[in-house]
């Protein structure tokens, strides 16, 4: 029987027959779950460099490497177009742009493409 | 000569206690046919313990409501050429987050009995309706008329909405768009059912049940409006308390 459940909250990601609107929910969601894991790797690693200052210049060295800083890119892509697409739903929230949501989910995204491919060419060259 | 595609129709079965299945019947038919055509040839002449919902045929009643290949459709009005091509399959399942009954006839008991709650109604005074001629330039005399609600419950918004999946208490696009149409200023008690978890609030803006909507109801930019109205109500109960 299909009843409405918590333990559905999987068909979140499920994009087949989604619109616009329904791939920038899903959008929401994997990136706020991509920055809530980022947020409980940064915490353990930070506890991890208290530890003295070898532990320290060891993180840094690793951090340098072109995985390390893909992956940085990848938290940066993820805050900005959460949070971009936060701007989107609190405007309809307030009224503004409902009817015209669809070209607004498009533009905050083509804004949040520049946005991270700036951050990406200055993370890599820094 | 009519044009004729042979098609396959992927029909889902479930009968009280089975685990859900699809069972599969060619056929021919005309590609400009509806969706709901096919289902009732099933039922007419290859297996007569078809369960599924129609009336009207016209997009009135709302009972056909069905998900063909993947999207919440009103059968009566979709064709089968819109769907899928000659030689494809058309996959026809019920609608989501109701209980199914029976094969496609899915349970709407929790619908009608909220949209009863916030006094949706299924006729409006004309100056109420949204219309391309704005209220203000009715004549006088044209205000005595009432006309149909846009709304035709067929659930197909709720089926389309992430957030009805997963919460069983959230009131639904029809739902809050029968409250929006209602108004909070002409129907203050709605306040407390939509202000809250269950209500508005539940909405994540997924916009699906706009993008479903056969009847052009647009339930998204009602819940959206639903909040402003709430927004108002209580910053104006701020100053003017009971």
């Amino acid at each position: 029987m299909e009843k409405p459940s918590p333990d559905k909250f999987w068909t979140w990601f499920n994009p087949v027959g989604r619109e616009t609107g329904g791939w920038a929910f899903i959008l929401n969601r994997v990136t706020a779950l991509g920055l809530t894991f980022y947020l409980y790797l940064h915490l353990v690693i930070l506890s991890q460099l208290a530890t003295g200052p070898q532990a320290y210049d060891q993180f840094v060295a690793l951090m340098r490497n072109p995985i390390s800083i893909s992956a940085e890119v990848l938290v940066v892509a993820a805050g900005i177009m959460h949070g971009l697409n936060g701007i989107r739903i609190v405007l309809t929230t307030f009224g503004f742009g409902v009817t015209r949501q669809k070209q607004l989910f498009y533009g905050l995204m083509a804004l949040a493409l520049v946005i991270i491919l700036f951050f990406t060419v200055r993370m890599f060259t820094a | 000569m009519s044009e004729k595609w042979n098609i396959t129709l992927k029909v889902s079965r479930q009968k009280e206690g089975e685990t859900p299945h699809f069972d599969e019947y060619k056929m021919e038919v005309d590609p400009d046919e509806y969706v709901l055509d096919a289902v009732e040839r099933v039922w007419a002449f290859m297996d007569r313990t078809v369960c599924f919902r129609h009336a009207c045929h016209h997009s009135t009643c709302g009972a056909c409501g069905m998900r063909v290949n993947n999207v919440e459709k009103l059968t009566c009005i979709t064709s089968i050429r819109d769907m899928c091509q000659d030689g494809g399959t058309l996959k026809v399942e019920p609608l989501r987050n109701f209980p199914v009954i029976s094969d496609l006839a899915v349970d709407m008991g929790s619908l009608y009995n909220r949209l009863e709650a916030v006094g949706a109604r299924s006729v409006l005074p004309v100056p109420e309706a949204e219309i391309e001629k704005p209220a203000s330039t009715w004549d006088p005399a044209d205000q005595q008329y009432i006309r149909l609600a846009d709304c035709i419950e067929c659930g197909l918004c709720i089926s389309a909405c992430p957030s009805a999946a997963t919460s069983s208490g959230y009131l639904g696009p029809a739902v809050l768009a029968g409250a929006q149409a209602n108004g909070l200023k002409r129907n203050p008690e709605l306040l407390q059912l939509v202000d809250a978890e269950d209500g508005v609030w539940r909405c994540h803006s997924a916009f699906e049940c706009s993008a479903v909507c056969p009847s052009l109801v647009d339930p998204a930019r009602r819940i959206m409006n639903l909040r402003t109205q709430v927004f108002t109500e209580r910053f104006s109960r701020l100053f003017h308390k009971a």
